[in-house]
């Protein structure tokens, strides 16, 4: 696969997001003080009209998401991720999620990669927080390419509450045109057999990149895309650990509660296997620049070929 | 279905009545409240909202977003008593199988529910969204909350009424039933709201305030709002809490219990004496 250009994935959010609303009266925008940050400001300038700013209050946000949705219309707010996700996490959880209306929650900025803003502004714990909500879809594209797919096919294909994670910095675009984007079907982006890396968000790429590298060493490795965290593609996991025998998840958030979690939940229960996670080990983040952090916290491709290393060696002691 | 006034207070009356079955049967629930609101709901689905209970769902109803969730019981009985859903089944409240669940939810698919609730400060910002869609697709129905007086501690209350206040909506009807005592003891003590009445105009609201268990003054009151604004509005009920039974009135401690069965006969008794000494 092949870098088109570098796009940070709330370009492809906020595109998506206006080309959407050009074809449908009914999506509504909510605005958080952020808006050009996260790329609302492509819908806000096209549709006037159907643009409400609302302030720095997420909590009220959300509950007028709710209001809005319950009267038929299309309601996205996005802000932060550690905002959109969790100063308003109740809210999510009894108005959008209990009443299952199609709200579209965009969370910008995930992850380390926020880079020099720091801890308080990397959202880490959102996965786990989305994912344990009944109802709720989570949604985590690996590029811009895809975060424009993903909500599109949140607007148009769901009906219920969607938390879309999108990042702030320019991250590769690769993701081929002709592999389908389908919410709950993970993509297979590589073949391997002697290992399988399930990566989401930008990720992705370190992904293959590290596929690349193990390949050049002996180790064939298969990829999958896990786009979609929940409702999770079981069966892509089951097959993937049946006939490799061997996970490394990679993400760029929380080991606890995350994607890496969600896949074992799986795995634990259908198809055991040997799994290491890469993502950050129950500990904030800090100010840096966007690589420095990632190199930091072990979220790059050298650190997924380390653990592709170590758990071959406990698939070989099984 | 518009009573006149002697109506609405039978009908209040025969409403506690029905409160206090309900929750004995179910055998916890929030009695206090449910009582001290009985007027103010019976004005509003036998008077004064536009709802069609054989068609929960019609285009032009008025919205009724009951943010105070704890006070279930009220709204489910008005709800029957208006012809939603049987009667009947107020015994089936807060049971397993139920569309009457402890704090209304929309999953169950109860006849008349605009949203689910139960977690306080949420409802005026769901009225709020419904107020912003009605102006958006130019309808004329208007959006009442009903909330807690306890329950504008919550910060999430004043972030909808800024957001109201700067939209200027005027199809928003808010009611506080300001009771005075929530479960820890007099709202005042646990944590002071007043002034109210400052608080809400200092949000660009108008304030309107009636005696909430005063049928006549709550119609009175819901002819001033209809007159044209250009703000958003606000109604503080003064009520009291287990209103109708005048051995727990004002008793906070009858937030959140519901009567024993023993209860059941002597404070229908006292519902009957107080209609009676008051009609």
């Amino acid at each position: 696969m092949k870098i088109r250009d570098y796009i940070p994935t709330r370009v492809g959010f906020g595109k998506g997001l206006k080309e959407a609303a050009d074809q449908m009266p009914e999506i509504i925008g909510l605005g958080a003080d952020i808006t050009g940050s996260v790329n609302m400001n492509f819908f806000a300038e096209a549709h006037p009209d159907r643009f409400y700013s609302l302030g720095i209050a997420e909590q009220n946000i959300t509950g007028v998401a709710v209001g809005l949705a319950l009267e038929g219309k299309i309601p996205v707010m996005a802000t932060y991720g550690v905002f959109s996700a969790m100063r308003n996490t109740d809210q999510v959880r009894i108005s959008v999620c209990y009443n299952n209306l199609h709200v579209i929650i965009g969370g910008a900025h995930a992850g380390i990669s926020v880079g020099p803003d720091g801890a308080t502004h990397q959202a880490l714990e959102d996965i786990a927080i989305m994912r344990s909500l009944p109802n709720m879809t989570v949604l985590s594209p690996c590029d811009a390419t895809q975060a424009n797919q993903a909500i599109k096919a949140a607007l148009t294909e769901q009906t219920g509450p969607v938390y879309l994670r999108f990042g702030r910095e320019a991250v590769p675009d690769f993701i081929p045109d002709d592999i389908k984007f389908e919410i709950g079907k993970a993509q297979l982006l590589k073949t391997g057999e002697d290992l399988t890396i399930v990566a989401t968000g930008h990720l992705v790429w370190e992904a293959l990149e590290a596929a690349k590298e193990l390949e050049s060493g002996g180790v064939s490795a298969r990829v999958i895309n896990l786009h979609t965290i929940k409702p999770i593609d079981k069966e892509t996991l089951i097959k993937a650990s049946a006939e490799t025998g061997a996970i490394v998840t990679a993400e760029e958030h929380q080991i606890m509660g995350g994607m890496g979690s969600a896949v074992a939940e799986v795995l634990s229960e259908y198809a055991p296997c040997p799994m290491k996670f890469i993502g950050v080990n129950d500990t904030f983040g800090e100010s840096g620049q966007p690589d420095e952090l990632m190199k930091k916290y072990k979220l790059k491709s050298k650190d997924i070929v380390t653990a592709a290393h170590e758990v071959l060696i406990n698939k070989a002691k099984k | 279905m518009k009573l006149s006034v002697r109506q609405l207070r039978e009908k209040a009356m025969e409403i506690r009545i029905s409160v206090i079955k309900s929750l004995a049967a179910a055998g916890s629930g929030h009695l206090g409240g449910s009582l001290g609101l009985a007027d103010v709901f019976t004005s509003l689905y036998f008077k004064e909202l536009n709802h069609k209970p054989e068609n929960p769902k019609w285009e032009n109803r008025d919205r009724l977003v009951l943010s105070i969730g704890h006070v279930a019981p009220i709204f489910y009985t008005t709800l029957a008593h208006c012809g939603y859903f049987p009667i009947e089944e107020l015994a089936t409240l807060r049971k397993l199988g139920s569309r009457l669940q402890g704090h209304p939810a929309t999953d169950h698919h109860t006849p008349g529910l605009e949203t689910s609730a139960g977690s306080l400060g949420q409802g005026l910002s769901i009225a709020l969204g419904m107020a912003l869609a009605a102006r958006h697709n130019g309808a004329r129905h208007r959006i009442f909350s009903i909330h807690g007086d306890g329950e504008l501690q919550e910060g999430s209350i004043w972030e909808a009424a800024m957001a109201a206040g700067n939209y200027q909506l005027d199809n928003m009807v808010a009611i506080v039933d300001r009771n005075g005592v929530q479960i820890d003891g007099p709202t005042e003590q646990v944590m002071g709201v007043e002034p109210l009445a400052d608080k809400w105009r200092a949000f660009n609201w108008k304030v309107h305030e009636c005696d909430g268990n005063d049928i006549i003054d709550i119609l009175r009151c819901f002819e001033v709002v209809k007159e044209k604004t250009n703000q958003p509005q606000v109604i503080i009920a003064h009520t009291k809490m287990g209103a109708g039974v005048a051995e727990i009135e004002n008793d906070y401690t009858w937030h959140g219990k519901p009567p024993r069965p023993e209860n059941v006969d002597n404070f229908i008794a006292q519902v009957k004496q107080s209609y009676h000494e008051n009609s």
